[in-house]
């Protein structure tokens, strides 16, 4: 918990804050929750060694170990191609890995898909849906595809999930009439037919409107307070960073990292930045101060942020007659440590 | 929206999922599910309206042919089983519908229904969330099987039942000769009927299974429905060229004619007992085919 006030500390200092601390507060609750809840051990993921190697030869995903804690929400970060959507559809027994192992709930996959997915609420690359039926229409149709799905409670079923992603007034429609957005939204209702212990949500907002976004968003975090794991995919940093418990980054098929949000944020601390038009003083102040690791470029001084109140660094700079146009810390954000983690960007459309 | 609007729902939900053991009947949902998509489906009721109006054409065609007092068929014994009896008992316009469409219209239909099966739920991306769901692939398979069959069943009626409204609309009904030359009566005739509909259905199995094969081979429901209706036309072509003597016993249609003998009176069995087997050979092939295919299959669609 310690660390993830930090991370609200961060969040909170970078100004638009007000929203973000509540998100983390959420998030660490449903994390406290989550250890009471969940019984099949304290991993609701773990690979060891997964790998893809598709049959023309490329390697999709090279010897992942992958370690999603029970009551997180898990964001799955990578540029597209980067093995992503392999490593979900391995996990949930669509793909043979071609070695190493996976486990889900506790279970070896792709083996006991039949034990294991009635848990498993998953959106995988985007909803798929029968153009020529209506939404309800749908849904009873995957709900039927679910052995252990009661039929008696089917309809009432159907009814809360449509409800829940606010498609009830469109549930007769056909789905062929249905935006992106709105195919999206019943595609996360066909994951929510059933109390999942786990959600595998690839791109869950993708083709959404921003107010869908703050929908799903709310959604992820209603869940999680719940005792449900989020296994969340993503190419969008701003999203891991406001719903995201926990994080990991893949790039070319490998795992580059993975722990706690607030440690790869700690990872990637700000930096102190002050605009002046006489940046060779400034320069020469802050280093008196003791403040290290300064940076001159052009009229922006930058140095790591000292352990002291920043307000007698300012100070200090007025007495010596260095004229400040602004003052203050740039927080890093996750995209800065990821981009230089993976070496590319992460907002090529997918 | 509240969390108390969801709890009580999810709570009566939560009791059916505590037990999460799938009872006995845990398949027929599916099946049942997959029986009303399929029906329901503008296509499937174009392919059934098309063999709706075979044998309205050619009770028409007969009618005004014959209009005149001259016998249908022109005389020369061309057309299909059974037409020049049409005029005499409209009973025969049930056989000679199921012996015009079931060499092309009725395997062609069986065909897209078997080919888009799986390679259509892949097509639409469908199949993942359907196998995630966890539909189970065997039991995936079997369902789309049993609802091949029974459209096959189904599309067989169509023809046999549109064929008695017409024949009892334009012509006489009453008692009929066998091939025998024995007389049997209306209602036996009936029953016969219902037998060769049933026979004609079952003719259908061996395509079915070839077509859920190749259904699972692609990704694609149009090539998979387009290379099964391909076999079908390359196989009726091969059964005509008597060089090929030989194999032909294992084409899947070559026995399909056969059910003409349960107008023989006694029945003669001998080549509809082969077609039953050949059916029979042909569903274990290609059914342990797809199976085998479809449970290593990387899903990637």
């Amino acid at each position: 918990m310690a660390e993830l006030s930090t991370a609200d500390g961060d969040m909170a200092s970078e100004g638009g804050g007000t929203a973000a601390t509540g998100d983390t507060v959420d998030a660490g609750d449903a994390a406290a929750d989550a250890d009471a809840t969940v019984d099949a051990g304290d991993t609701v993921i773990a690979t060891r060694a997964l790998t893809k190697r598709f049959r023309g030869g490329q390697l999709a995903v090279d010897g992942l170990d992958l370690t999603v804690p029970a009551g997180s929400v898990f964001g799955f970060l990578g540029p597209n191609g980067s093995g992503k959507t392999t490593t979900i559809r391995m996990l949930m027994g669509l793909i043979e890995p071609t070695s190493g192992s996976a486990r889900v709930l506790g279970h070896p996959m792709p083996r006991a898909t039949r034990t294991v997915l009635p848990h498993v609420g998953a959106l995988i690359e985007g909803p798929a849906l029968y153009g020529f039926l209506s939404g309800r229409d749908n849904l009873l149709r995957y709900d039927s595809a679910d052995p252990t799905a009661d039929p008696r409670t089917r309809r009432t079923r159907v009814a809360t999930a449509l409800d829940r992603v606010g498609l009830t007034a469109a549930a007769g429609k056909k789905a062929k009439a249905y935006s992106l957005g709105m195919k999206q939204r019943l595609g996360l209702a066909a994951a929510l037919l059933q109390p999942r212990r786990l959600l595998v949500l690839d791109e869950p907002t993708n083709g959404l409107d921003p107010q869908g976004m703050r929908e799903i968003r709310s959604l992820v975090r209603e869940l999680a307070s719940d005792g449900t794991t989020v296994f969340l995919s993503s190419h969008l940093l701003d999203e891991i960073e406001q719903v995201c418990t926990h994080a990991a980054v893949m790039a070319q098929g490998r795992l580059i990292i993975q722990g706690p949000v607030a440690d790869l944020a700690a990872g990637a601390r700000g930096r102190l930045v002050v605009t002046t038009p006489d940046p060779g003083d400034a320069a020469r102040v802050l280093k008196e101060q003791g403040v290290g690791d300064v940076v001159v470029a052009e009229d922006r001084v930058t140095a790591e942020p000292p352990d002291r109140d920043l307000a007698e660094v300012n100070a200090a700079l007025v007495t010596a007659g260095v004229r400040v146009r602004g003052f203050g810390v740039e927080r890093a954000s996750l995209e800065d440590a990821f981009v230089a983690l993976t070496g590319e960007g992460f907002d090529v459309a997918g | 929206m509240s969390r108390a609007e969801v709890a009580e729902p999810s709570a009566e939900a939560a009791e059916a999922v505590g037990v999460r053991t799938p009872g006995p009947l845990w398949t027929l949902g599916l099946l049942r599910n997959e029986l009303a998509t399929t029906l329901r489906r503008w296509r499937t009721i174009a392919l059934l309206g098309v063999l709706a109006a075979v044998p309205v054409l050619v009770g028409i065609a007969v009618k005004i042919e014959t209009s005149d007092g001259s016998s249908a068929g022109g005389g020369g014994g061309e057309g299909p089983a059974f037409i020049a009896q049409i005029t005499n008992n409209g009973l025969f316009l049930v056989f000679t519908a199921l012996a015009a469409t079931l060499p092309f219209f009725l395997p062609m239909a069986v065909g897209v229904i078997a080919g888009d099966a799986i390679a259509g739920e892949a097509n639409a991306g469908t199949l993942r969330y359907l196998l995630v769901a966890p539909a189970g692939r065997t039991r995936l398979l079997l369902t789309k099987y049993a609802t091949t069959l029974a459209f096959c069943v189904i599309a067989t009626l169509v023809v046999a039942t549109s064929a008695l409204i017409v024949g009892a609309l334009l012509f006489p009904l009453g008692e009929l000769t066998t091939i025998s030359g024995t007389r049997i009566s209306f209602g036996e005739g009936l029953g016969r009927a219902l037998l060769i509909a049933l026979v004609v259905a079952a003719s259908l199995i061996g395509v079915a299974a070839l077509g859920l094969f190749v259904s699972t081979l692609t990704n694609s429901g149009i090539a998979a429905m387009a290379t099964t209706v391909g076999l079908l036309i390359t196989v009726q072509i091969l059964d005509q060229i008597p060089q090929l003597h030989a194999i032909q016993p294992y084409f899947f249609s070559h026995y399909w004619l056969s059910f003409a003998d349960l107008m023989r009176d006694p029945v003669y069995w001998d080549d509809l007992i082969r077609n039953l087997e050949l059916q029979g050979l042909y569903a274990a092939v290609f059914g342990a085919a797809a199976w085998a295919r479809f449970t290593a299959k990387d899903i990637t669609a």
